[in-house]
């Protein structure tokens, strides 16, 4: 029926403006990087930990998505896919964010402090996994398989563009069924190695599944941002409710998986009562990070519940708009939550914390830009395509 | 079938069969388009698109297991906490009564159940318009279809612009086949609706007093029957249990005057620490069982306090008092009496311990306590 139409889609660039802006709130990020760095170390080592664990979520975030539709067999979210794999594209500038942490890890990491070691015959125990050579082979074998995982995604699709053979979908089906146990496997590392080990003392076996939650709903959350925006400036025209209907419903399913998952989280420790498994959850309960425990549960579940919890809702582009930036926030103060108490005994908002996420908003930017001018924003030459666009409730 | 017969039989509806999800997408869209609002669409499963072909309004459903899920979270907090705070209050696992994160599993099972159970019901009610426990759609050739291969719609002759011969032609027009037509059943009209027939309310009755009955046997009389009472009947006498055999009928006895129960024999030199010195004579000999047997009292009553070798090095950290030790010249020129005494009746902060050590095990405590003494301060000839 509109089989035309799908082709009138082809390398629409975003607006000028919007890309010199990208470029310059990366600018202005880069600037206030460096400026951190110089004024106050350890903080911002410590902020890059939650940007390089915000902008990576999203990343792989999205990939997930990728790999979930392919396995699935989904076909309504074909003609948004493009979205995806521009957000996955950040994966190698979250490699790069993490780069200035690599040389402050004494400050960040009690494992990596050879003093502190010295004295803890916890950490002497634990030191055969956590040592600086051994999570450095372990972030570059995640974010490298990852990488690999992202190139050849990408590729196919990018190619199926021009010669419409169905060989890529294939292709792509069989490469998604690998990168899922890699997927999850290497979350579940991310988690523990940049989150978890900053108390090396407490362990947790559902917090890679709690991470997990965090970062799918990113990916989401992002993704339906793009989505929104671009089709509220033409650029998905033929998108109808059905479709933004399920995205609602992807990410309202998320929202409460979290909080399943974090109530779970903490439940067990609450129960059990154990001095050493409640202390996280003490020093996140005095000197004022109480108030940003109770923020997170409102912000994180709460809202997100109930502003999407009826099916008119899922369909409302202002209240999608407003929720999904809401929901990146959330993300945003939840991995504050995860990875700052450690830092500081009560909770610290200073220009470095509103600041350096400036440099992720902008790096989207530019990744959007330079993405939409060399490659179609719809994957023309899907074979689900059709389909995804003639998708009904 | 004659004329008669068919205005006896009031008619329903008009149904059309189609064979893809597509034509009956198409089908009713133009049902909806010619201006027909009471139609229904069946398919063997969930067609996408339908919903708004039909022009169909969002379900009121969802309001209703809002409603029903809210009630279940409310109906299960309430009840939880009224167990916990005023009807039954436990502590469990030192935490306050009113643990709100122990009332979450539950409550969210309750929720879920309620929300779905009830909605379930409401969907009955609203669409099936309960008590009418049939459809004048059941049971019929088309329904046979439409739940297994094919796709079809039924234009209802309550419809305002219902006409039969124009409604079998347009079904026709946009390709349905098996187009015809669906009357009510006969003797439901007649009889009213099926669930109050006499009938069916009798057999429903008899199926629940014999359920009941089957079950009342069952629990209250089957499981006493021996031997199958899983031993829950036993002919021994429970504290505060009333007896026949006794002429007061109190199954509880008191000690006949004068005489005094194995074991119970009271403790005469209460208050007279000095007749205890005196008059108690230790009659364990320090035989290894003995020893050993008061090594193990003392291990579990003693050193938490006093500290494994009686230094009065305690393990208490703080929390209580520091005892004596044991290994001071004081206590070690003490008769064994002395020690019993203080074992039996308690001193300064230590409480008497008479309820939980018996005599036998208070001496070899004694003798062990001893032992400790005389490896703390051994002799010249006890090295040779």
């Amino acid at each position: 029926m509109s089989d035309h139409h799908a082709a009138d889609r082809v390398n629409k660039p975003l607006p000028k403006k919007l890309y010199i802006t990208g470029w310059i709130l990366t600018g202005i990020g880069l600037l206030l990087y460096v400026l951190g760095y110089l004024t106050d170390e350890s903080h911002a080592a410590f902020a890059n930990v939650v940007n390089f664990l915000f902008l990576a979520s999203i990343g792989v975030g999205s990939l997930f998505l990728i790999a979930l539709e392919y396995l699935a067999g989904a076909v309504w979210s074909v003609p948004m896919r493009r979205v995806n794999e521009f957000l996955a594209s950040l994966i190698p500038f979250a490699v790069l964010l993490a780069l200035p942490i690599f040389f402050h890890l004494h400050n960040v990491f009690q494992w990596a402090s050879p003093e502190i070691v010295s004295t803890d015959t916890i950490l002497q125990a634990k030191s055969p996994y956590l040592n600086v050579n051994f999570f450095v082979l372990r972030f570059v074998v995640i974010f490298g398989t990852w990488i690999v995982f992202l190139y050849f995604l990408k590729r196919n699709s990018v190619l199926q563009d021009k010669d419409k053979d169905q060989k890529h979908t294939r292709f792509n089906i069989r490469i998604s069924a690998m990168f899922m146990p890699v997927f999850a496997f290497g979350l579940t590392f991310l988690a523990i190695d940049w989150a978890l080990s900053l108390e090396p003392h407490w362990y947790s076996t559902v917090y890679g599944v709690y991470f997990f939650s965090g970062t799918a709903l990113a990916g989401i959350a992002a993704a339906t941002f793009c989505i929104v925006l671009l089709y509220k400036h033409g650029y998905f025209p033929q998108l109808r409710r059905d479709h933004f209907y399920s995205l609602g419903t992807l990410m309202f399913v998320f929202v409460n998986f979290w909080a399943y998952i974090a109530f779970s989280q903490f439940m067990l420790v609450w129960y059990a009562n154990m001095p050493e498994e409640t202390y996280w959850f003490v020093a996140r309960w005095k000197n004022g990070w109480e108030y940003i425990s109770i923020l997170l549960i409102i912000v994180h579940f709460v809202v997100p519940y109930f502003a999407l919890l009826s099916q008119d809702a899922k369909m409302n582009l202002p209240r999608l708009k407003f929720i999904t930036v809401w929901l990146l926030f959330a993300h945003f103060l939840d991995l504050y939550w995860l990875v700052m108490p450690t830092y500081s005994a009560s909770p610290v908002c200073g220009w470095i914390e509103i600041g350096f996420p400036v440099l992720i908003v902008g790096l989207v930017i530019i990744m959007f830009g330079w993405k939409m001018k060399r490659y179609n924003l719809i994957p023309i030459g899907d074979p689900k395509l059709q389909k995804g666009l003639e998708f009904h409730l | 079938m004659t004329e008669n017969t068919m205005i006896q039989k009031p008619l329903y509806a008009i149904t059309a069969i189609f064979d893809t999800p597509n034509s009956i997408l198409h089908a009713a869209e133009a049902t909806s388009n010619a201006g027909y609002k009471e139609f229904d669409v069946h398919t063997p499963y969930p067609v996408h698109g339908l919903d708004s072909a039909m022009r169909l309004k969002t379900s009121r459903i969802g309001l209703f297991t809002f409603i029903f899920g809210l009630l279940g979270v409310l109906s299960a907090v309430s009840f939880i906490s009224w167990i916990t705070i005023s009807n039954y209050p436990l502590v469990i696992g030192g935490k306050p009564f009113w643990s709100w994160p122990a009332f979450v599993p539950v409550s969210f099972e309750v929720t879920v159940l309620l929300a779905s159970v009830l909605s379930t019901v409401a969907m009955i009610v609203f669409y099936f318009k309960f008590p009418n426990i049939s459809h004048p759609l059941h049971d019929t050739a088309y329904m046979k279809r439409v739940s297994s291969d094919s796709f079809g719609i039924s234009i209802q002759a309550s419809d305002p612009l219902f006409d039969q011969v124009k409604v079998e032609q347009f079904l026709k027009n946009l390709g349905g086949t098996s187009v015809g037509p669906v009357y009510f059943n006969q003797e439901e009209l007649e009889h009213g609706q099926k669930i109050f027939d006499p009938k069916f309310l009798a057999v429903l009755s008899v199926i629940a007093l014999t359920v009941s009955i089957v079950t009342y046997f069952t629990l209250n009389r089957l499981l006493y029957v021996q031997p199958f009472n899983w031993m829950m009947e036993q002919g021994k006498l429970k504290a505060q249990e009333p007896s026949n055999l006794f002429p007061d009928g109190i199954g509880m006895r008191v000690p006949v005057e004068g005489t005094v129960a194995r074991g119970f024999l009271p403790y005469p030199y209460k208050g007279k620490p000095e007749d205890a010195a005196r008059y108690l004579v230790n009659p364990l000999l320090p035989t290894p069982k003995n020893l050993e047997r008061g090594k193990a009292k003392f291990l579990t009553f003693c050193s938490p306090c006093h500290g494994n070798f009686a230094q009065g090095d305690s393990r208490l950290q703080g929390q209580f008092p520091n005892p004596p030790t044991l290994q001071s010249d004081k206590v070690r020129q003490w008769p064994d009496g002395s020690i019993f005494h203080v074992i039996t009746e308690g001193q300064n902060a230590m409480p008497p311990y008479s309820r939980l050590i018996a005599p036998d095990d208070r001496w070899a405590i004694i003798k062990y306590i001893r032992v400790l003494q005389r490896a703390q301060h051994a002799k010249e000839s006890d090295l040779k």
